[in-house]
């Protein structure tokens, strides 16, 4: 019985046009937090299993994580993003801490939020080319700024 | 990065022009007022709270409508002394009045998120102990529990290496608490106080290196128990600091709680409410000192903080002396629960006997080709974990730290994120500073306590 304790948070898959209603339904249950939010890039794994009632997979995935304080409970929805349309209505209206979240999302992975207030790059310098957490954006791939200085 | 394109091939350059279309994203300044409408003002504070535009033109007349030429932008950082690393806040002032804040960060982006794809389960520990270096056993524990939650051993850890990992978080607990004592006096000006937080979690950090054989960075959580066992006479070393820190936290109080001045530089400044914490996803002490009761070991309880007795400190102003307050106590806190540690520690392995995660034991690899080819394996392959994913998150120093694991079933993690408190803390200071002055400016930071190389991993 040691070591976790830590429940087996419960998962929901939902389809990206339910995202935003069913984020807000959720806040009215309870779930008025909303702790992480975060993307993963399944370039490499496009035959992954998904429960038969989500959506089919899609490159990208939105994970979010909620937190219902009051009924101590938690809640991980994931949301497919298609590779050739990867917009996501934003979650600021319903979740303003979701802000940076939104726009590290957008730095890493080239997701777009809509209606974010100010979707621009938070890690990476302004004027980075490309997505660094995509998997096609190969480490090593960007040349080393010094190497031209003498040995 | 203008440059780059022009030392790569075609394949590359059709690449970035096709990621230069896509990122076309502006730049991350705070902008003139004159060039804002009431909806781009809204958009500038950021991570505030929902507004109407009516209220986001109200925000505009702060104090009384200030014109062009009244304001001035400055640049706070990134390297500034007070902003604990390399933060940037763009600050629009009117005299000394704070109207508008921005933190601009990056500067310590590493790619830590990126490089823990290329680290196998084994060595991952020693990136994310890098992360938030004030607290890096929350961290490896953290990580350590989400891959153990993948490889479905979360329920046979050993007793001895949950009691060590509870006794190492704790203690990593009071070191973090510590140095903020040390940095919050130091911008504010008690700088003797600085000299003296650094003392005491030195302290803590010398019985680190008796542990784990480092003073930070310790890479001693690891999936399956811990690095090693404790050292003979780590209860002595225990002991030595729970003696010790009580009479020197009551020092703190003469010098620095119980003072006017000290009083009159926290209390009522960078004040945030339960209801804006919560909108904001800010955990930890800044939670906590508006009044919500939410710690995860009391409330969603990891490991056995459900058999230990302690409190939850909540303050009830939401201000930056409510997170003193709450830091300072919360190590009296610490303290009660190594006490009771140390009562209940029991004896047994440090580590999973499972063959797949634990290498084995020194003494067997002189005599036994298998072992030596076993932990062969294990150091340079790793272990394979199967597939799915798994969120574990604990309560760190800073608020809840959280590591999310997808697993393609290799050995490397095939995505591995932290929730940074740190990262999520932040967007309270445009909130808590607005209509504040500069030089409480300084103390809203401090109290936020953010770790930059938590918040740009």
């Amino acid at each position: 019985m040691s070591g976790a304790g830590t429940t087996r948070d419960p998962v929901r898959h939902v389809p990206r046009a339910e995202y935003l209603t069913t984020v807000k339904e959720l806040a009215d249950e309870g779930y008025a937090m909303c702790i992480d939010l975060t993307a993963v890039d399944y370039l490499e794994l496009p035959n992954r299993r998904l429960p038969d009632d989500a959506e089919p997979a899609q490159r990208f995935e939105v994970v979010v994580n909620l937190l219902d304080l009051r009924n101590r409970r938690r809640l991980r929805l994931r949301v497919q993003v298609p590779e050739d349309d990867p917009t996501l209505p934003t979650l600021f209206d319903v979740h303003p801490g979701t802000e940076a979240m939104e726009r590290e999302v957008f730095d890493m992975f080239g997701i777009e939020f809509t209606d974010h207030p100010d979707l621009t790059r938070i890690l990476m310098p302004e004027d980075w080319v490309g997505h660094p957490l995509r998997k096609d954006d190969e480490v090593g791939r960007i040349p080393v700024q010094f190497k031209g200085a003498h040995a | 990065m203008s440059d780059t394109t022009t030392s790569t091939d075609d394949t590359a350059v059709s690449y970035y022009r096709r990621s230069v279309a896509g990122t076309d994203e502006g730049d991350q300044q705070l902008r003139p007022r004159s060039e804002l409408t009431a909806k781009e003002l809204m958009r500038e504070v950021g991570a505030v709270l929902r507004m109407s535009e009516a209220e986001a033109a109200k925000l505009g007349d702060l104090p009384d409508d200030p014109d062009e030429d009244q304001t001035m932008i400055i640049n706070m950082g990134p390297q500034h002394p007070s902003t604990h690393g390399v933060l940037r806040l763009m600050l629009e002032l009117q005299g000394e009045t704070v109207l508008r804040c921005k933190p601009i960060i990056g500067y310590l982006h590493t790619g830590m998120e990126k490089t823990g794809e290329q680290l196998t389960y084994a060595q991952g520990g020693t990136n994310v102990t890098r992360m938030d270096y004030l607290s890096p056993i929350a961290n490896e524990l953290a990580f350590a529990m989400a891959t153990e939650k993948l490889l479905g051993i979360d329920g046979d850890i050993p007793e001895r290496a949950v009691w060590i990992r509870m006794l190492m978080a704790e203690m990593s607990r009071m070191a973090s608490h510590l140095l903020f004592m040390a940095t919050n006096g130091m911008d504010l000006g008690a700088v003797s106080m600085m000299i003296y937080g650094w003392r005491e979690r030195e302290e803590v950090l010398r019985f680190f290196q008796e542990v784990t054989g480092l003073r930070m960075n310790h890479n001693y959580v690891r999936p399956g128990g811990v690095a090693a066992d404790l050292p003979a006479g780590w209860r002595d070393g225990v002991l030595r600091i729970l003696d010790l820190l009580p009479e020197r936290l009551d020092e703190y109080d003469t010098l620095m709680t119980g003072q006017p001045i000290w009083r009159e530089r926290l209390q009522g400044v960078g004040v945030i409410t339960p209801g804006e914490a919560l909108a904001l996803g800010a955990t930890g002490p800044i939670l906590r000192s508006t009044g919500v009761e939410w710690d995860l070991r009391r409330d969603q309880p990891y490991m056995h903080y459900d058999q230990l007795e302690f409190d939850v400190i909540v303050g009830s102003y939401g201000d930056a002396f409510d997170r003193y307050a709450i830091r300072l106590n919360e190590i009296r806190e610490s303290m009660r629960i190594v006490r009771q540690i140390l009562d209940r520690m029991p004896s047994g392995d440090y580590r999973i006997q499972d063959k797949k995660v634990t290498p084995p034991p020194r003494a067997r690899i002189d005599e036994s080709m298998e072992a030596l080819i076993h932990h062969f394996k294990i150091f340079t392959e790793g272990f394979k974990v199967p597939e799915g994913e798994a969120y574990a998150s604990v309560e760190g120093p800073r608020g809840e730290l959280g590591c999310y694991i997808v697993s393609d079933g290799s050995a490397n993690p095939y995505r591995m994120h932290m929730r940074e408190p740190s990262f999520v803390n932040i967007q309270c200071l445009p909130h808590m500073m607005r209509g504040g002055l500069v030089a409480d400016a300084v103390a809203v930071i401090s109290s936020v306590d953010p770790v930059l190389g938590g918040v740009d991993r």
